[in-house]
């Protein structure tokens, strides 16, 4: 019998397929619809401390292989979140978080950790000043966060780092003493200007492109982390179906966050990778997600 | 990817509102959307509110900068469009159409789809008041300085009583809408509305204009009895740019 289970840390999920954080995580419905529509976890949209607007638009390109967003971290910030995630207290919700300072992070998870199920630092965000990838370059500055929250949470903690850090390996190697697992990969910076506007289409100029046209380098993010490092690894970035899916989990990550791919297969995409995964998994004879991990490293 | 379009009607169809006209060609129906960018200055939905071949067309009433500065654009002029996003009026005859307002953008293609309905477009005065083209229209106006006196929902509740609708389509300010909503639970008719939210992405992932698990970009605009029914937000609350519900 196939079986789609699997634990991620110490995190028991019924499917490998999570939803990205940054993608419709807004509210406790919409979560919740996710889940529903047979997401195995989800991870919240990214929250601070205090709210924030995010940028102007246009935060959004679609383009032919993939899709350009600098959003900005919009978020209804700590107080307000945290009744949201009370509402579902108990399901598989992963809180992505971002600071600028060690003891924002702290702070945040001592306040929603009684509503959700685990944690994801954000130090990839490529297009907020002052968070996400700008904290990820600093490898003390992770390893203090990493440290503290550690310190204030007995929850999962996943590091999600960006592949565009050259030392991404580095950064695995300290995630591997504090973390439960890390992410690979955020969206990679990129940009598109308007030739007859002759300007950058994106307010803030840069933003992170995702979609399938990055799937080749987020797998090679994986594959290479899984290498070095002894920390179980979420896969992300460009995957559509359940054979990019298994892709990722022969390059040795254990599930994968699907946030592009909704946009190309609707929220039905979760059901449907599964479905997918289980297919495959049958016609060629696998048990388990863990008998597929790690395979490809031949 | 945006088309550059150039703009080759405009016209002020009431204070402050006007229709831009230009050429594109796609799918579009009615209830669809664009996103609108104006380099520079910002990019926002706006109502197709022209499908006829290849000409659309999108209403605009000043609200703020950004729709003072489309509303000042030339004919020649260029805009940016990408759509048409979300979900179209379903099509059914016999139907009572309600429009408030700039709301009337938005139901004017359906009264080029469907051929037996009633169309009530109300407005606060005359000046504000946008009139069409169209067969079978009754106008109102909250101060009686045009057409019937009394608000459109008013209006639509003594038609109500008068003829069985199949359905009532409807756009305009949500408490308008909220009232309309009710008055088709009372009578048990089934309606269509056509609400609206914050918008950034429009496609579907961003999640800003989020209404009860509902995406207005890609679940709606617009939305069923049976959706509606199920919005404790609508009517009543709303989220601004952080996604913090606000009273609407």
């Amino acid at each position: 019998m196939v079986n789609l289970a699997v634990k991620v840390g110490k995190l028991e999920i019924p499917n490998p397929t999570i939803l990205a954080s940054g993608i419709l995580g807004i509210s406790a419905k919409l979560l919740l619809r996710i889940l529903n529509s047979g997401a195995g976890a989800v991870v919240t949209k990214s929250f601070g401390l205090s709210s924030k607007k995010g940028y102007d638009n246009p935060t959004i390109y679609e383009m032919p292989y993939g899709l350009l967003n600098a959003m900005g971290l919009p978020n209804p910030g700590v107080e307000f979140f945290s009744e949201e995630l009370k509402k579902i207290r108990g399901r598989n919700i992963i809180a992505s978080i971002f600071g600028s300072e060690v003891e924002e992070y702290s702070s945040i998870v001592k306040k929603v950790e009684d509503f959700v199920a685990g944690f994801e630092l954000n130090f990839s965000c490529p297009h907020a000043k002052g968070y996400g990838i700008e904290i990820g370059r600093d490898m003390e500055l992770v390893e203090d966060i990493l440290r503290e929250v550690r310190k204030a949470t007995q929850k999962p903690i996943w590091a999600k780092f960006s592949l565009e850090i050259p030392n991404f390996v580095e950064l695995g190697k300290i995630a591997e003493r504090y973390a439960d697992a890390v992410v690979m990969t955020n969206t990679l910076k990129g940009m598109a200007i308007d030739i007859y506007a002759k300007r950058p289409v994106l307010t803030a100029k840069i933003g992170g492109y995702s979609g399938p046209s990055i799937k080749p380098l987020a797998l090679r993010g994986v594959y290479e982390l899984y290498e070095d490092v002894k920390v179980d690894i979420v896969g992300c970035g460009g995957i559509l179906s359940g054979y990019d899916a298994v892709e990722f989990f022969m390059a040795g990550a254990k599930a994968v966050e699907i946030g592009s791919g909704i946009y190309y297969r609707g929220i039905g995409i979760f059901k449907e990778i599964c479905q997918e995964i289980k297919e495959f998994m049958e016609r060629e004879g696998y048990e388990s997600i863990e008998d597929m991990v790690g395979v490809a490293h031949v | 990817m945006y088309e550059a379009v150039k703009i080759k009607k405009c016209e002020v169809v009431a204070k402050n509102i006007k229709e831009i006209v230009f050429e594109r060609c796609d799918d579009a129906r009615a209830g669809q959307f664009y996103m609108l960018w104006l380099p520079g200055v910002d990019e926002f939905p706006m109502s197709i509110s022209r499908i006829r071949k290849n000409e659309r067309g999108i209403m605009v009433k000043v609200i703020g900068e950004g729709t003072k500065k489309l509303y000042e654009k030339n004919l020649g002029e260029k805009i940016w469009v990408r759509g048409p996003y979300g979900r179209y009026y379903r099509k059914q005859e016999n139907a009572l159409i309600v429009a408030g307002g700039i709301g009337i953008a938005s139901l004017l293609p359906l009264t080029e789809t469907i051929n037996d309905y009633l169309i009530i477009i109300g407005a606060k005065s005359k000046d504000e008041l946008i009139r069409i083209d169209a067969k079978n229209v009754v106008y109102c106006t909250d101060d009686g300085s045009f057409g019937v006196k009394g608000t459109a929902v008013d209006i639509a509740r003594k038609y109500m009583e008068e003829r069985d609708f199949s359905v009532v389509y409807g756009c305009g300010p949500e408490p308008m809408l909220y009232a309309l909503f009710k008055l088709c639970e009372d009578f048990g008719i089934k309606c269509q509305l056509s609400l609206e939210r914050y918008m950034k992405c429009g496609i579907g992932l961003c999640g800003s204009c989020e209404i009860d698990g509902y995406l207005v970009c890609k679940d709606g605009p617009v939305f069923s009895s049976e959706e509606l029914r199920k919005m404790e937000s609508f009517g009543k609350f709303k989220r601004d740019e952080s996604g913090k519900l606000i009273p609407l």
